[in-house]
């Protein structure tokens, strides 16, 4: 949080710098002494402001090598026509703000974006709309950049065809802000970016995973919205990665998740929503998490523990409505689970400490044959079933021994 | 047709129909009344689908049919064609059946459940109603003995409702290490009773049945062409009982 | 009018019909009588096309009945033991017969009338008495004016009114040209009423006659002593 916190207070400075430094900063438009982007730019240089006017245009590849404003005067539109990566940032202190940028090019081998920021600092774009391109927004080697309120849609097919909305790789402190992405392959692509905060997005109906990180240590993603993308979220390979507040919501299908945790170790996963999701969270060799005040609700699988998972810890969180509240393929545990409440549990309560006076399984007999099993979800609710369940709670043969919750919430845990 | 007409009047009548359709009736409110959400509702109804209703209506038609030889008799003697007889004593009771059904558990369902769930519920309820009333007609012409008979009836709603998912789950752990997807598809079509529990299941509880295997079952039974290859299953569930039971009973010395 | 030619069947190890040659015609009234188990019932029903004969052929009107069911728009039979569905009235049985029959001939409601069914027309067939079972059972018969009267022991049950109405009935029929087919166990019961005798055992048909011809032959006075006579002799 400090950090991207300095990070704006930073911005506003260097750009505060600017404005007092070139003193004879100019603003120049489009439209009256220069007919294209291409000719105004020219006529730039570091520190003035460019704006765009209302129009089409079609120029190809614009390369931005100078720390300039560029602004949209009524939504300009700016169209790649399918073969040009429409604006490159090669320069600091850029700021891109209300441009309508469509069409880029689709050239697999170099990876075109609508605006790609080349190993540069401290770069703005916000309030564009970005529509039908390949990457939408891709940042390399970026410092301090802010991505923010932009709309980014695409309406791609083949996961193998199709870019990511916002792309960032080998970047640091960057802040992804109120964006809204659709249709691409990831909605939020984050490969080795530190320190970086992801807040207040929504993505929705991508083709693979509407958060998408690898390898990238240190950030935190806040109160985003996920729904509907092929495959959830993954997080993978990373290490004190903090999510909060964020809901995932109907993420269906065969591998999908609400949230993948692949080799994630020292994460906070705190006050989530998983709603009607084929698996809510699926914990593959993470480690040392904590896991609390979540809710599961109407999901296949709430959570998905696989038996190379340590250490992790789960208290007050919600499990109502699910197929199966928790299932691993184990028969070690290694977690602890605490204080959750679990609508399933059939337990009393007689001290009134709100509590239930026995320890809850969580895992279901059931859930331990799918797992090893998955056509036997054919059974499902089928009379023979539910006798095997209930004999197993009354007798546990077959479910591990400590997957239990020794002190169950009576009520749901509330905030 | 007049036969039919009489038959289902007779059975409507009937006051096992009547109590049966007031028990589904008040299992079925109190279900939807009692539990503090619809969807446990849904279930406690599910297992009354799968469980009661079949066990009701092969009892039921197969002790109908037994009291019914000397209506049948009767019959025989006038001018009718025997299968006609036979046809409308079968259609009586599978109306008649449905209706109690409809009647008792349809209504709470259509008011409680959501409206695609309860559409599937009810097709279900009243193919399973059907289908064991025409393996009761199996059963009963199987044997003149009418005690054996309602063996026969007892034992056979047993195996569908409770012994053939044990030997599934019995399957399903000798052939663990194998590809067994499409065959366990194939092998649910063996039994009436899964087969309906899967197609209101694909309802219910979508996020789970799409899961690993969820992907396949989607792939046979969600589509359009799967629902409707059900449906055909379902259909001959009804059709190859009955018609059994049908050339069985036209030669049959009365 | 019906002919059987060479029906046999067999019921498991029992031979129940043993080739059994019979011609039958309008204006006979026969009594079919035997002792229990001897195939009267089988042969009746295989008429009525319930039991369905393992060879031979029924001819009715000229026609073989395996297949047809329309010849019995010209048989009234009066069963045994007449079971009818329990929640149904004499009426809905009634109306749902004639709708079977969809018969365009008046009817003939003479029983109708004398055993007073209109009176419990609204009742429910399990309330009812053996005997008025009977009376239904025999109303029905000949409500439709059959051409063939198949009567299995019509008087068995009924009081004895009502059982002087029937035969009544019975010979009135007789008159009238139709075929009259009855078994009963009491022969002299029918003494008056049949011109006519089968008598079966094992399956076999062991006599077939004019009752006049019969006593004529075995210089007895009723059909039940010649019947004992032949037996008597056929023991000697």
């Amino acid at each position: 949080m400090s950090i991207t916190k300095n990070t704006n207070f930073l911005l506003a400075f260097i750009l505060l710098l600017l404005g007092s430094n070139y003193v004879v900063a100019k603003t120049i438009y489009t439209g009256k002494e220069f007919t294209s982007i291409k000719a105004a730019l020219n006529a730039c240089v570091n520190g003035d402001t460019l704006i765009i006017t209302k129009g089409v245009y079609r120029e190809g590849n614009i390369v931005i090598d100078k720390s300039i404003v560029l602004l949209g005067e009524n939504k300009p539109v700016l169209d790649g026509e399918l073969k040009y990566e429409i604006i490159s940032v090669k320069s600091n202190f850029v700021v891109i703000k209300g441009l309508v940028l469509k069409n880029c090019g689709r050239m697999v081998m170099n990876d075109p974006a609508a605006i790609k920021v080349y190993d540069v600092k401290h770069v703005l774009i916000e309030n564009n709309t970005l529509l039908n391109n390949y990457f939408g927004i891709y940042l390399q080697y970026s410092q301090g950049s802010i991505v923010k309120n932009n709309v980014i849609k695409a309406s791609q097919k083949e996961e193998h065809q199709s870019g990511n909305g916002i792309h960032c790789w080998k970047s640091d402190s960057l802040q992804i802000t109120g964006n809204r992405i659709s249709g691409h392959r990831d909605g939020i692509y984050f490969e080795f970016v530190t320190h970086s905060v992801v807040w207040r997005n929504i993505a929705e109906n991508n083709l693979r995973y509407g958060l998408h990180f690898m390898f990238s240590n240190n950030d935190a993603y806040f109160t985003n919205y996920f729904k509907n993308n092929g495959a959830g979220v993954a997080v993978m390979f990373t290490k004190h990665v903090i999510m909060v507040n964020n809901t995932f919501e109907e993420n269906w299908g065969d591998a999908a998740y609400g949230l993948l945790l692949k080799e994630i170790s020292d994460g906070y996963l705190a006050g989530n929503i998983f709603v009607r999701n084929t698996t809510g969270v699926f914990f593959d060799g993470s480690n040392r998490i904590t896991v609390e005040k979540n809710v599961f609700q109407s999901n296949g699988w709430g959570m998905r523990m696989q038996a190379n998972c340590m250490d992790n810890v789960l208290t007050h969180n919600n499990f109502f409505g699910n197929t199966f509240d928790i299932s691993t393929n184990g028969s070690l545990t290694l977690n602890r689970f605490n204080e959750n409440y679990w609508d399933k549990y059939e337990g009393y309560d007689l001290d009134k400490n709100r509590i239930g006076d026995i320890p809850y399984r969580p895992l279901s007999l059931y859930s331990v044959i799918v797992e090893k099993n998955p056509p036997a979800m054919l059974l499902y609710r089928s009379f023979i079933i539910g006798l095997l369940d209930k004999s197993e709670k009354v007798l546990p043969s077959l479910t591990p021994e400590n997957f239990v919750d020794n002190n169950p919430l009576m009520k749901p845990f509330t905030r | 047709m007049r036969i039919l007409k009489y038959v289902a009047l007779d059975i409507l009548k009937n006051k096992i129909v009547m109590a049966y359709a007031i028990m589904l009736a008040l299992f079925s409110w109190s279900a939807f009344g009692l539990e503090d959400n619809a969807s446990k509702g849904v279930l406690t109804v599910l297992n009354i689908i799968l469980l009661t209703v079949p066990l009701m209506s092969v009892l039921f038609a197969t002790i109908y049919v037994y009291n019914s030889n000397e209506f049948i008799e009767l019959l025989v003697s006038h001018p009718v064609k025997r299968s006609m007889i036979w046809r409308a004593l079968f259609a009586g009771l599978s109306l008649s059946l449905v209706a109690a059904f409809i009647l008792g558990a349809g209504i709470p369902i259509l008011l409680f459940a959501d409206f695609a769930t309860a559409i599937m519920m009810i097709t279900a309820g009243s193919f399973l109603s059907v289908i064991f009333v025409a393996i009761a007609f199996l059963s009963s012409i199987l044997t003149r003995d009418k005690a054996k008979g309602i063996g026969i009836s007892i034992l056979l709603w047993l195996y569908f409702a409770l012994l053939f998912d044990g030997l599934v789950l019995f399957l399903f752990f000798q052939f663990a290490d194998y590809p067994i997807e499409k065959f366990v598809v194939l092998m649910s079509a063996l039994s009436p009773v899964d087969l309906c529990r899967i197609l209101i299941l694909l309802r219910l509880d979508v996020s789970a049945m799409l899961g690993y295997t969820g992907a396949v079952f989607k792939d046979y039974f969600g589509t359009a062409g799967g629902l409707v290859v059900s449906y055909l299953l379902l259909s001959l569930w009804i059709i190859v009982p009955f018609m059994m039971s049908l050339i069985k009973f036209r030669k049959r010395d009365l | 009018m019906i002919e059987t030619v060479n029906i046999s069947k067999r019921f498991g190890k029992l031979q129940v019909l043993n080739n059994i040659n019979l011609n039958l015609n309008r204006g006979e009234c026969i009594a079919l009588i035997g002792p229990n188990g001897c195939g009267k019932t089988t042969l009746i029903k295989s008429i009525l096309g319930m039991v369905l004969p393992d060879t031979g052929a029924i001819i009715f009107d000229g026609k073989n009945i395996k297949g047809d069911n329309l010849y019995r728009a010209h048989i009234g039979y009066m069963p045994q033991i007449g079971r009818y569905p329990e929640n149904m009235s004499i009426g809905q049985v009634t109306d749902m017969i004639k709708g079977i029959r969809n018969s365009n001939e008046p009817l003939d409601n003479d029983l109708y009338e004398q055993f007073k069914i209109g009176s419990m027309w609204d009742k429910k067939m399990r309330t009812l008495s053996g005997g008025t079972i009977q009376k239904v059972s025999a109303t029905l018969a000949f409500m439709f004016n059959p051409k063939v009267l198949i009567l299995d022991e019509p008087t068995a049950g009924l009081d004895p009114i009502a059982s002087e109405v029937l035969k009544e009935k019975i010979i009135a029929a007789r008159e009238n040209g139709k075929l009259i087919l009855i078994t009963s166990h009491l022969l002299s019961e029918l003494e008056d009423i049949v011109n006519g005798v089968i008598f079966m055992q094992e399956g076999n048909v062991k006599l077939h006659s004019n009752t006049e011809e019969l006593k004529k032959k075995t210089g007895e006075d009723t059909i039940a002593k010649s019947i004992i006579h032949l037996l008597k002799n056929e023991q000697a």
